[in-house]
């Protein structure tokens, strides 16, 4: 994965890149908001993390102009910022997510790899039906199940599950759980989510002999075939 | 600037002057309207007198001849307050009347005007004034008829004296009323820019006068006293802040600092250095939740929310918050009793309620448990009470005392009782905050036993729907 970060911080920077390139991707750095717009224009990324605070152009006028060029690449706006109605103001100039400072780094990644993947697979092409192994998630009626075996499931569970699965094999946090299944983006400060998963996990494992939802320590979970490195 | 020029300038000076302005403007058209009038009747009079002097006699000219008009006019003449009658030859020797000297050239004007003259009685006192009415006779012979008018003009010159001992009064009254409200009102201000200066200058506990007139600048020290007050109480508030942050990030700090050093110094094999280096993350991502709430009420308080605010329903979202923690508590052995009325529309920001419910949620779970182990239930309701929303989270856990109630709003108050347990005592006053963005209110009531925690919100007005009825055709 190409990802550009456009961030005026040149510590901050530098602990980004190397995290990225550490965790397998490609990652470039520009310092101000024009070289970034200059790049972010130029060159094939998969995703953008871009700063709010820029010198020279700030980051949602790049992110505005962006768009405007009809440069689609997806983008994860940091901001120290972190007020309340800052969200709104960032996705609505074309930001497709947003996290507040300070964050840890095992959720920006997991962010920008959900980010940069439906970029690769265009909206339209989102399957009625999500498959892992055995495990079925029919999006159309609501339907799940195991080996063929009908899972019941509550309205928040099945939300869960799908969100799950739509991220299949890819790391997703509690705070990305409770901003897709619950519509909230507050910090879940106690085990709240981690409840939830594991009741969900209950229904979709118990009895199989191949779980299939993982807990990823110090970044979240995953819906994946088989065990992985991490994972307690 | 002069104590004069300052004075001047007073918004009491410049509007009283103002006043003084229209004022007399007033009396001066009024009193003119007057004199004016007065003369005019007063001319009127005159010409009517005139007029019939020259009707009678114009008969008796009619009737008699000049002969008959001359007769006439002398025997008129001689009456006492006789109106002026003169007859004239055509080069202007007087043949009959009581009118002595003349402006030259007068005799020869035919018709009315008003000229100067002098009785044939009174040679040596100076000329009167008069209106007067010539004709021209057969035979080049001249007859002027006419009223002193001495009188109208004293007249005019007692309202032309009125006129200006009146504006003269009204002018320094007014000068001096003005002056002396403006003096008045300078004063107040005076007295209140020497507070606020004081009050500026560190003694924060200085208040205006209240004059207790209850006028627009007794409102305004009012509302300056109650603005005063709030800002004592941020500033207070602030105090306490950087106190606590202060004393309450050292203890976590320390902590992080301690496991650092601790695993450096002990720690041999790897995986041990990676326990101590997740155990310190761990008590950084603690540090960065204090810091987050800290700045979001910090935020909620300095009031910047307020644009976020968007049309709601607080009973979804506290459905929906109920069913987030439903799960924790039945893991925890406790049951979560949900009621919450449909419909109960907010203007305000769906996050931060769902948040501050979050916050209570945790904390009846946290320290709602019944001491005896019994009884472990928190309810949950949200319903309409009149036009506003009470949010109840009720537990039965040991409560907290009266006196303390006001107390644990604060932040990072935590009680002796809780100190054990994790937190940091950021929850109620961010659940507070929120209370106060959306203009409602935090109650903490018995529950008896156990704590009753009432967030009050206005409900947005909804304009009852209106049947839309077909115009009758």
């Amino acid at each position: 994965m190409r990802i550009l970060i456009i961030e005026d911080d040149k510590e901050a920077a530098s602990y980004l890149v190397k995290a990225f390139r550490e965790t397998g991707h490609v990652a470039d750095h520009a310092a101000d908001g024009l070289d970034g717009y200059a790049m972010a224009e130029a060159g094939d990324y998969d995703v953008l993390v871009v700063d709010r605070m820029l010198p020279k152009l700030d980051g949602l006028s790049l992110i505005r102009s962006l768009r405007e060029q009809k440069v689609e690449t997806p983008v994860l706006i940091l901001s120290a910022l972190g007020q309340v109605d800052d969200r709104v103001k960032g996705l609505r100039a074309g930001g497709d997510d947003y996290l507040p400072k300070p964050y840890a780094f095992s959720e920006l990644l997991a962010r920008v790899e959900v980010l940069s993947r439906r970029r690769a697979s265009a909206p339209s092409s989102e399957p009625t039906i999500y498959r892992i192994a055995d495990l079925e998630l029919d999006r159309l009626s609501h339907r799940v199940t195991r080996s063929g075996q009908e899972i019941v499931l509550q309205p928040r569970e099945f939300r869960l599950l799908e969100y799950l699965m739509k991220n299949a094999n890819q790391v997703v946090t509690r705070t990305m759980l409770l901003e897709h299944v619950w519509d909230y983006h507050f910090d879940p400060q106690t085990n709240v989510i981690d409840v939830h998963v594991s009741r969900l996990r209950s229904k979709i494992d118990k009895g199989f002999d191949k779980p299939l939802i993982h807990t990823i320590r110090g970044a979240g979970y995953m819906v994946r075939m088989g065990p992985m490195e991490g994972e307690e | 600037m002069t104590a004069l020029g300052k004075l001047f300038r007073t918004t009491a000076f410049k509007l009283s002057f103002a006043y003084l302005v229209v004022f007399t403007l007033f009396a001066f058209v009024t009193l003119g309207y007057v004199a004016w009038s007065a003369e005019k009747v007063l001319t009127d009079q005159f010409v009517s007198t005139i007029e019939n002097e020259i009707e009678g006699l114009s008969q008796q000219y009619r009737n008699g001849g000049l002969r008959r008009l001359v007769n006439v006019v002398d025997r008129r003449s001689r009456t006492p307050g006789a109106s002026l009658y003169l007859v004239t030859t055509d080069v202007g020797e007087r043949v009959a009347g009581n009118v002595g000297a003349l402006p030259p050239g007068v005799i020869d004007r035919v018709g009315q005007f008003e000229t100067l003259y002098s009785r044939t009685d009174e040679t040596d006192t100076k000329p009167n004034a008069a209106l007067v009415r010539v004709y021209l006779l057969p035979g080049g012979f001249r007859l002027l008829v006419g009223r002193d008018i001495e009188e109208r003009i004293r007249l005019r010159n007692v309202i032309h004296k009125a006129i200006g001992y009146s504006l003269l009064f009204i002018g320094v009254l007014g000068c001096l009323g003005s002056w002396f409200i403006a003096r008045r009102v300078l004063k107040r201000v005076d007295d209140m820019t020497d507070i606020t200066r004081d009050i500026m200058a560190g003694d924060l506990g200085g208040r205006l006068k209240i004059a207790g007139t209850g006028d627009e600048l007794d409102r305004l020290a009012q509302n300056l006293n109650d603005m005063l007050d709030r800002i004592g109480e941020l500033m207070r508030g602030m105090r306490e802040v950087s106190d606590n942050i202060a004393h309450d990030l050292k203890t976590p700090l320390t902590r992080l600092r301690n496991k650092a050093d601790e695993a450096l110094r002990t720690a041999r094999t790897p995986d041990e250095l990676k326990a101590a280096l997740e155990a310190t993350i761990e008590e950084s991502d603690n540090l960065i939740r204090i810091f987050n709430a800290l700045l979001m009420i910090a935020r909620l308080e300095a009031g910047n929310a307020r644009e976020s605010l968007a049309d709601f329903d607080a009973a979804e979202a506290v459905r929906d918050v109920a069913e987030l923690y439903e799960a924790v508590a039945e893991e925890v052995g406790v049951s979560l009793e949900v009621s919450v009325e449909g419909g109960l529309p907010i203007h305000g920001n769906r996050e931060l309620l769902g948040q501050a419910m979050a916050n209570l949620l945790d904390n009846a779970l946290k320290y709602g448990a019944a001491p005896d182990g019994s009884a472990q239930t928190i309810t949950v309701s949200a319903e309409r009470v009149g036009q506003e929303a009470r949010i109840v989270v009720a537990d039965h856990g040991p409560g907290i005392p009266a006196e303390e109630r006001s107390h644990v709003l604060e932040r990072f108050v935590r009680l002796e009782t809780a100190r054990s347990r994790p937190g940091f005592g950021l929850g109620l006053s961010l659940a507070a905050a929120v209370a106060r963005l959306h203009e409602g209110r935090l109650l903490l009531e018995d529950n008896a036993p156990g704590l009753r925690v009432v967030l009050v919100l206005p409900l947005k007005e909804v304009p009852v729907p209106q049947l839309a009825l077909p115009s009758a055709a």
